[in-house]
């Protein structure tokens, strides 16, 4: 990481450009996803694993088991918070560059599970990069996201790459910890500090605020 | 001779007690509220299901009966689950405990009433050893406290958690810092 930002900041922006085309393709080209199969949508993330619908061809080749050696996540699944945690130490185990991809509609926005045990949306710990609606999403429907990650990544450039910073680690919303809903807060007066309502991807270039 | 049916020689161990296997759980229950009348406050039976109503300070000796006594033989704890009736209800939680026995195949339940501010209930784990989960279950869920549990702790819900989620009162949704502003 640090290597390609000191080359880009050297280099004129015309022969940056074809570095990030080069390292961009090579990235794009093997996006090996994290086994991080959670329920349901865990099923068809096999399926688009097996010999009908391949996700290899697209260059997912081997689903890591261990987030070290993986660029994706594909959180396929409920979140319970007592699961989010776990689901962010995985994250932040995970070297850059890495992107989520938020499978099905329990990951996106809870699902079906509007209750006090589903984090309702994985992008309240994680940031996202593509979101597939569906349950569970055809496999057909996590190839074409596998896809757009691939677009997207496509689209990056070398100039903006950013390291995860520490504090973005330590102040990711972990619901499990969380003191809730026994109404002691509500009787406190506690404001809670501003942070976004759901964490921003850091691929993206333009941020709404 | 080999012409005779199995079934025409009994047993060794069926013999005796074969009378008493042809109780049901509707005359198992009335002789113990003859034996021990202590021990069942109620008895209810609807739909071909016994229920027996417990107080909590004989439970473990009535379990304990119902276990080994050759009439009932319930030696499977097939489920034990807790209910909170309601927020105004005067015993607010009660404990379920279905039995079933699997050598003379029948069932019975027995139930348990506690009040909110007193949500106590001896264990049964010296007597059927799958209590320990599913107690801890109910005190996770319910807050039924279980005098007496080797390892009383939350099971499903995190550690951390405040407050038990499937009580009446406890909020279906939401998020408590969002809720505010």
């Amino acid at each position: 990481m640090g290597l390609e930002n000191i080359i880009s900041a050297a280099l004129p922006e015309v022969l940056t450009t074809r570095l990030d085309s080069l390292i961009n393709w090579a990235r794009k080209s093997s996006l090996w996803p994290a086994t991080f199969g959670l329920a349901c949508c865990a099923i068809e993330m096999m399926n688009a694993t097996s010999s009908r619908n391949d996700l290899a061809r697209f260059g997912s080749e081997v689903f890591r088991a261990s987030p070290r050696q993986a660029d994706v996540m594909i959180v396929s699944g409920r979140v319970s918070r007592k699961m989010a945690p776990v689901l962010r130490r995985i994250y932040d185990q995970m070297p850059e560059p890495k992107w989520v991809i938020s499978m099905g509609a329990c990951a996106t926005s809870g699902g079906v599970f509007d209750n006090y045990a589903i984090v309702q949306g994985v992008d309240k710990i994680v940031p996202v990069d593509v979101y597939i609606p569906g349950c569970p999403p055809r496999p057909e429907m996590l190839i074409h996201a596998v896809m757009m990650l691939q677009e997207k990544v496509m689209k990056e450039s070398s100039r903006n790459r950013r390291d995860v910073r520490d504090e973005d680690a330590r102040q990711a919303v972990v619901p499990g910890t969380l003191p809730v809903t026994d109404g002691s807060t509500a009787r406190q007066n506690v404001l809670p500090e501003s942070r976004p309502y759901t964490i921003a991807s850091k691929h993206e270039r333009r941020r709404s605020s | 001779m080999p012409t005779d049916s199995n079934t025409e020689r009994p047993l060794a161990e069926e013999a005796p007690t074969s009378s008493i296997e042809k109780t049901t759980p509707s005359q198992l229950v009335a002789a113990l509220q003859h034996e021990h009348p202590e021990w069942i406050l109620e008895v209810i039976e609807a739909r071909g299901e016994v229920t027996a109503v417990v107080p909590r300070e004989h439970l473990v000796a009535a379990c304990s009966f119902l276990k080994t006594a050759p009439g009932a033989q319930f030696d499977f704890l097939a489920d034990l689950c807790g209910v909170d009736r309601g927020v105004e209800e005067e015993p607010r939680f009660e404990v379920n405990y279905h039995l079933f026995s699997t050598t003379i195949y029948h069932r019975l339940r027995m139930k348990v009433l506690v009040n909110e501010d007193d949500a106590r209930v001896p264990t049964v784990t010296g007597v059927w050893r799958t209590a320990n989960w599913h107690e801890r279950e109910t005190f996770d869920l319910m807050g039924v406290v279980f005098e007496g549990h080797p390892d009383l702790r939350r099971i499903l819900l995190p550690d951390d958690w405040q407050g038990h989620a499937l009580r009446k009162d406890f909020p279906l949704r939401g998020y408590e810092p969002y809720s505010l502003k």
